[in-house]
């Protein structure tokens, strides 16, 4: 079973992820209080119980360090039957419609496809995948060639919501970043919270299902903006300013009152 | 074109900016022959809505005729020439939300929805001029505006039928009249309405019609609460009263009124301790909004009533009566107008006579004073109700 497919049935199941933080932090702290107590006894014993103190702290922290993927993991509603949900997604040259670091999916195969991401000062990072899984109407998992710059796993799961209101689909996708100015350029597009930008493609998705086109405001004409604002704007235009300029704004007006 | 830009807190500016164009294929855009500002533009000249941008235009109240629309539109909905009154929240008209007629909660319309959902844990939809956590569109007061899903909002009005009779269809009547819709009002009751701005007028109107026998309206401006009386209301002055729960309690044979209306929100004017509390609160950022109002109207509302809130909330509000809401068995009702429900049937009511909507202009000015009438409409100068921009006055001309 792929990555992303056991990540989901693990949210779906529950605990076991939870139980996995608890014991690396228990195996560390239990291992290393047991190695102190072996180093304090200046024994033959001593040394055994310092060794495998150490060894359980020493299992702990690999624990820890064995899950260095990046995961993004969302759902949504869609006002559409689970078939034309379904539809949709399983044409991956659809995905960059709304996945916006995504510059194009091109099929290869009936199975295989080639996908290119935009990073940072448009670096691009290039992947084939293949269909891991497919059942119609159901769920759809993919997964990066084996050769590939970075490591890719992504499952869609598609099931009818209750009370007809359509289609919910969660998503899980898992990235393995390599060391290097690749693994950079791919932290970078997710950015700090990959589960946010996969809440942004869904809802982009949503629009495009549902309103037939993505609400926007780019492009729109507007008086003057403050120097603050343009320079904001010219390092990452699709992040619309939170108002600094209103906060100084209002500060003033204050003082001005009292 | 000419538009009103919001440049910071109280600077209001009319700028020359480039003319809008078609963004998606559900947009439109309308050439603009009547537009105003209202009073929740206040909140935004005040500079107590957060997301606001220098630059940003202003206005949700307009109307005019469409002059371009996108491929996506289908032309039996809405063509060229039509003279549309375009309604202040934008809907998809396809998602859960609109299919249950919840318009102003359309999932689809706000670019900026995470924003929102921040703050209030959904998004409600876009709004045009009024902040980017509600969509960042640009708004009306301008000579152009783009509307989006133009075939779900925009309501068209016949030729024959004054710009001053319906462009208010845009926010206002069909907000006081969902506020008195909320009241849940039966006949005979007695319904208690705070604050006579324009809203507060129509939802005086809005609640005779909807059958109130008694509306009680609640103001510090004698020239609003003489409007409100011509409409038949029974008016407080409560400036000029020590207790307005008490009194309305002594109105009602103390039982209370059947419902309250907030139609103030949250830049109420009050006095005494809790008025100094609220008022450094909000200047420390501490709460967001002053809401002596809504704690009233739950006070002075009759046990088993509804408080309606039409009035504006920004956020966060201190001491509120909780275990009285509670233990009064009350309910409250809220929410953005769902403007597409009300906008055609208000329509024909105008048009059968039965209200005439220009009643609430004051003012009429060239878009060119519109930054004065800011000040004025906020401060409550020269009686002024309602403004009306004209877009297309030669300033100079019409200010003589």
């Amino acid at each position: 079973m792929s990555e992303a497919a056991r990540i989901h049935l693990r949210n779906a199941l529950g605990r076991r992820h939870r139980m996995e933080t608890a014991f690396r932090w228990s195996a560390m702290i239990t291992g290393g209080a047991i190695a102190l107590i072996g180093l304090s006894k200046r024994s033959k014993s001593g040394v055994a119980i310092a060794t495998a103190g150490g060894l359980l702290s020493y299992a702990g922290a690999k624990a820890g360090t064995r899950h260095r993927e990046l995961i993004a993991r969302s759902s949504i509603l869609l006002n559409c039957t689970p078939e034309e949900a379904y539809q949709f997604w399983s044409k991956f040259e659809n995905l960059p419609l709304f996945m916006r670091h995504l510059e194009s999916v091109n099929l290869l195969s009936e199975t295989r496809s080639r996908w290119i991401a935009i990073g940072p000062l448009g670096r691009r990072i290039v992947w084939d995948a293949e269909i891991a899984f497919d059942r119609k109407d159901d769920v759809i998992a993919w997964r990066s060639l084996p050769d590939s710059e970075i490591y890719v796993d992504g499952i869609v799961k598609f099931r009818n919501a209750p009370a007809n209101r359509g289609t919910i689909i969660t998503v899980v996708v898992v990235y393995q970043p390599p060391a290097g100015s690749i693994g950079g350029a791919l932290a970078k597009i997710l950015g700090k919270d990959p589960n946010f930008m996969m809440r942004q493609d869904l809802r982009r998705l949503k629009a495009l299902i549902e309103a037939g086109e993505i609400p926007t405001i780019e492009g729109q004409s507007h008086g003057p903006r403050s120097g603050v604002a343009a320079a904001a704007r010219l390092i990452n235009p699709d992040e619309p300013i939170k108002g600094k300029g209103t906060l100084t704004g209002i500060a003033a007006a204050r003082r001005r009152a009292s | 074109m000419k538009a009103v830009c919001w440049m910071g807190t109280e600077k209001m500016s009319v700028e020359t900016v480039p003319d809008p164009t078609i963004l998606n294929p559900r947009d439109a855009i309308v050439r603009i022959s009547s537009t105003c500002i209202c009073g929740s533009d206040l909140h935004l000249y005040d500079g107590y809505m957060p997301t606001m941008e220098p630059g940003d235009i202003m206005g949700h109240e307009f109307m005019g005729e469409v002059v371009e629309i996108g491929a996506g539109i289908d032309r039996e909905k809405l063509k060229v020439g039509d003279r549309v009154v375009v309604p202040f929240t934008i809907a998809c008209g396809r998602c859960f939300f609109c299919q249950q007629q919840l318009w102003s909660c359309c999932d689809n319309s706000n670019p900026n929805y995470w924003m929102a959902e921040e703050l209030m844990g959904y998004s409600p939809s876009g709004l045009f001029g009024y902040t980017h956590m509600m969509g960042g569109y640009a708004g009306g007061q301008a000579q152009y505006a783009r509307v989006p899903f133009a075939d779900v909002g925009p309501l068209k009005v016949p030729a024959g039928i004054p710009d001053d009779k319906v462009v208010f269809l845009s926010d206002i009547f069909p907000t006081g009249y969902m506020g008195a819709e909320n009241c849940n009002i039966r006949p005979g009751d007695t319904v208690t309405i705070w604050g006579c701005g324009p809203v507060g007028q129509f939802a005086i109107r809005s609640a005779f019609m909807l059958g109130a026998e008694r509306v009680i309206a609640i103001d510090r401006f004698e020239y609003r609460l003489q409007l409100a009386q011509q409409a038949g209301a029974e008016i407080i002055n409560y400036e000029e009263v020590d207790d307005v729960v008490q009194l309305l309690k002594d109105m009602t044979g103390n039982i209370g009124p059947d419902s309250c209306m907030d139609a103030v929100g949250m830049e109420a004017h009050y006095s005494g301790p809790i008025w100094v509390i609220d008022r450094g609160k909000q200047a420390l950022r501490m709460q967001s909004d002053r809401p002596n109002v809504l704690r009233q109207c739950i006070m002075a509302c009759r046990k088993g009533g509804t408080v309606s809130v039409p009035g504006v909330y920004g956020g966060f509000i201190d001491k509120m009566p909780m275990g009285q809401y509670m233990n009064k068995a009350l309910t409250m009702k809220t929410g953005q107008t769902h403007m597409m429900r009300y906008m055609k049937p208000l329509l024909e009511r105008v048009e059968r006579g039965e209200i005439d909507p220009s009643f609430v202009i004051s003012h009429r000015v060239p878009i060119d004073k519109a930054p004065e009438m800011y000040k004025v409409f906020r401060d409550k100068q020269d009686h002024c109700t309602k403004v009306v921009l004209d877009p297309w006055a030669n300033g100079a001309r019409a200010a003589a």
